[in-house]
C-alpha cells in the first residue's frame, strides 16, 4: 500500500442527521457508486483527505524510484537492465498521474513536492529500506508491488474519478511488475547457490516490511471510518494483509523458499494463514524517520530537486522569451 | 584485414557506444531535476540498451565464436570495448549530460542515416529501428540545448562550459582507419570522415540557436575506437559487470 496511515481531514463519521443538505447528497451519490468529479460539489474534508492520500501515493511511486534505481547500472543482463529500467519508468509515469489527479483537487505538483522535500507529508514505510543484493529486484516487485496491488485493485473503484481512472492505468502496469519480479526470484531461487542464498536473504528483509505496507492493525488504526464511507479507502488494512499473506504463502513454497515466520499456519475455520505481526514499534520509528534510509532517500530527492534548479528556470525563461518572440512577430 | 574483421570492429564501436552511453544516462534515473525528464532519461537509456542488444548480437554473429551480446557486454575489460571516449565521460551536472547526448545524437543521427542503405541488409535493418529513436533524442536534446543556451544566465553559462568542456571529444567520431576503409569499399558503412561537414553544418545551426560559441580548438582526444579509454570506463565496467563477474556461469 503506496499511502499507509493516512489522517483523515474529520473529526469521525457524522450522522445522516448532522450533515448538511449538501453533504447529505453527496454522500447520497457516493452510496449509489457514483464518481466524484473535479467540477462537483465535495465536503472540504473530502478534498483534504484526497490530497493527503493521492500526494502520498504520487510521493512514493517517486521515491520509490530509488531503491530500484539503485541496481540499474549493476543489472546483470542487458534485458534484466532494460527490464529494470522500463519498470522504474514506469513509476516515474504513475507518479505524474498521481500528481495530476492531485491538481485536480486544486494543489500544485510543485506545492506537494515542495511538502514532501520539507518532510511534512509521507511517503511509504517500505522505500525506507534498503536493496542490499540483486535478487531484491525480484523481492520488490513480487512482495512490494504484490502488496501495493492489493490496495490499489479496489482503489480502481474509489469515489474520485480522477484518482479511480488513474488507479486503473497503475494497475495494469503494477501487475506486469509483479510478474517480473516473480520471474527474477524463480531465476534466483532455482539457480547456483549463491543465487538461492540472495532469494533467501531477500525474503527474509522484505517480509515484514511488506506486511507493514497495509498500515498498523484495524484494532489501531484511528482513520478509516470516515475514508472507507466515502469510498476514498475500500478494504480495511487487516483484511488486505491477510489476503497478501493468503496469496503469497504457496508462492514462497513454489519458490522453495523459507517464510521468516516460523508462526506460519493454515487456519481451516477462517479459510487463511494464521501469522505473526511485524514490528510495529519498528514500523512507527521508520514512520518518524529512522529507518535504514529516510535521511539518504529524502536527502536524494532533495538533491535533486535543488541541482535541478537552473535546469527548470532556465527551460522556463526559454519559454517566455519564445512567447514573447511569437507575440512581436 | 578481413571484412567481416573490420565488420565486427565497427559493430562493436556502434554497441559500445550505447552501451556505455546508456549506463551514464540511466545513472541519472531518479535524480533529474523534473519527473519528465526522470521519464524521458529511463527512455533514452532504454531505447539505448535495445539498439546495444541488436549491434552486439550482431557484433557475435559476424565473429561466429559463440558469443552472445551479453558475453561481449559483461566479459569484455575495457581495453577491448570500442566506443568513443565521449561517451564515457562522467555525466557532470544536467547541462553537461544533455550536451554530451545532443553532440553524440547529432552524430548517431547521421551514421544511422547513412547505414539505412548499407549493403549488408542486417546492418540496414538495425539501422532503419534504431534510427526512428535517435531522430526523437535528437529532437529532445537540441531543444534542450537551446532552451537552456537561451534560458537564464545561469543556465547559458553551465552550457556553454559543458560545450568547452565536452567539445575536444567530438573529433573522435570522424577519425577513419583501416576498419572504415574496408567497409566503405565494401559498402557497409561510412568511412568516419564523411560525415563531419554534415555534422558540423547541424550541431552548428543548433548551437546557434541556443547562442552559445563553438570553442576555438580542434585538438581531438582518441583511442577509444581503438581500446585505449579514460579513466572512467574501468569503473563504468566494474559496476556494470559486477554481478556476471562475481558470479560465473550463473544464470540471471
Amino acid at each position: 500500500m503506496y499511502a499507509q496511515m493516512v489522517k483523515t481531514a474529520s473529526n469521525g463519521v457524522k450522522s445522516h442527521d448532522e450533515m448538511s443538505d449538501k453533504e447529505r447528497a453527496f454522500q447520497g451519490r457516493i452510496d449509489a457508486d457514483e464518481k466524484i468529479e473535479p467540477k462537483d460539489w465535495m465536503p472540504d474534508d473530502y478534498r483534504r483527505t484526497l490530497i493527503r492520500q493521492i500526494g502520498q501515493h504520487a510521493h512514493s511511486e517517486i521515491v520509490g524510484q530509488l531503491p530500484e534505481g539503485n541496481w540499474i547500472t549493476r543489472a546483470p543482463t542487458l534485458e534484466r537492465k532494460a527490464i529494470l529500467i522500463a519498470k522504474v519508468q514506469d513509476e516515474a509515469g504513475h507518479g505524474l498521474y498521481l500528481y495530476c489527479a492531485a491538481e485536480t483537487l486544486g494543489v500544485s505538483r510543485d506545492e506537494l513536492i515542495e511538502e514532501l522535500l520539507a518532510g511534512r507529508m509521507k511517503y511509504s514505510s517500505i522505500f525506507n529500506y534498503p536493496t542490499l543484493n540483486w535478487s531484491d529486484m525480484g523481492a520488490v516487485g513480487w512482495l512490494v508491488d504484490g502488496a501495493a496491488i492489493m490496495n490499489q485493485v479496489p482503489l480502481q473503484r474509489t469515489s474520485y474519478g480522477p484518482y479511480s481512472r488513474a488507479m486503473v492505468r497503475v494497475c495494469r502496469e503494477e501487475s506486469f511488475h509483479q510478474r517480473q519480479g516473480f520471474a527474477i526470484m524463480m531465476k534466483m531461487a532455482t539457480g547456483v547457490a549463491a543465487q538461492k542464498a540472495m532469494a533467501q536473504d531477500s525474503l527474509n528483509r522484505f517480509w515484514y516490511p511488506s506486511l507493514m505496507m497495509f498500515g498498523p492493525p484495524d484494532a489501531d488504526s484511528v482513520h478509516s471510518e470516515q475514508s472507507m464511507a466515502w469510498k476514498i479507502k475500500i478494504n480495511t488494512n487487516d483484511e488486505l494483509r491477510q489476503k497478501f499473506v493468503d496469496q503469497t504463502i504457496p508462492q514462497i513454497e513454489y519458490l522453495g523458499l523459507e517464510c521468516p515466520d516460523k508462526t506460519i499456519t493454515w487456519n481451516d475455520e477462517k479459510g487463511g494463514y494464521d501469522y505473526a505481526q511485524p514490528d510495529w514499534n519498528e514500523f512507527f520509528d521508520v514512520i518518524k524517520g529512522n529507518g535504514p534510509c529516510n535521511k539518504e532517500r529524502l536527502a536524494a530527492r532533495v538533491k535533486a530537486w535543488e541541482d535541478g534548479e537552473w535546469v527548470r528556470d532556465g527551460l522556463l525563461a526559454h519559454a517566455k522569451k519564445k512567447a514573447a518572440r511569437v507575440a512581436a512577430e | 584485414m578481413t571484412r567481416d574483421e573490420a565488420l565486427f570492429e565497427f559493430l562493436l564501436r556502434l554497441g559500445d557506444n550505447t552501451v556505455v552511453l546508456s549506463h551514464r544516462v540511466s545513472e541519472w534515473i531518479g535524480h533529474s531535476p523534473v519527473l519528465e525528464e526522470d521519464i524521458a532519461l529511463a527512455n533514452t537509456a532504454l531505447d539505448l540498451i535495445g539498439q546495444t542488444r541488436f549491434w552486439l548480437g550482431l557484433a557475435g554473429e559476424v565473429e561466429g565464436k559463440g558469443r552472445t551480446a551479453d558475453n561481449l557486454a559483461y566479459l569484455r575489460d575495457a581495453w577491448d570495448y570500442r566506443n568513443l571516449l565521449l561517451v564515457e565521460r562522467p555525466n557532470g551536472d544536467f547541462g553537461k549530460t544533455m550536451m554530451r547526448q545532443f553532440l553524440f545524437d547529432a552524430w548517431q543521427s547521421l551514421m544511422l542515416g547513412k547505414l539505412l542503405t548499407s549493403s549488408d541488409p542486417r546492418v540496414a535493418e538495425i539501422a532503419a529501428k534504431a534510427s526512428k529513436e535517435v531522430a526523437y533524442h535528437l529532437e529532445r536534446s537540441a531543444d534542450t540545448i537551446v532552451g537552456l543556451g537561451d534560458g537564464t544566465e545561469d543556465s547559458h553559462n553551465r552550457m556553454q562550459a559543458a560545450l568547452d568542456d565536452l567539445w575536444d571529444y567530438t573529433g573522435e567520431m570522424f577519425i577513419s582507419d583501416e576498419v572504415d576503409e574496408v567497409l566503405s569499399t565494401a559498402g557497409i558503412a561510412p568511412n568516419a570522415a564523411s560525415l563531419k561537414e554534415e555534422w558540423e553544418e547541424l550541431v552548428g545551426r543548433i548551437l546557434k540557436d541556443a547562442t552559445l560559441t563553438i570553442p576555438d580548438s580542434s585538438y581531438a582526444h582518441k583511442g577509444g575506437k581503438s581500446g585505449v579509454h579514460t579513466e572512467h570506463l574501468g569503473f563504468i565496467l566494474a559496476d556494470m559487470q559486477f554481478l556476471q563477474r562475481a558470479y560465473p556461469g550463473a544464470s540471471w
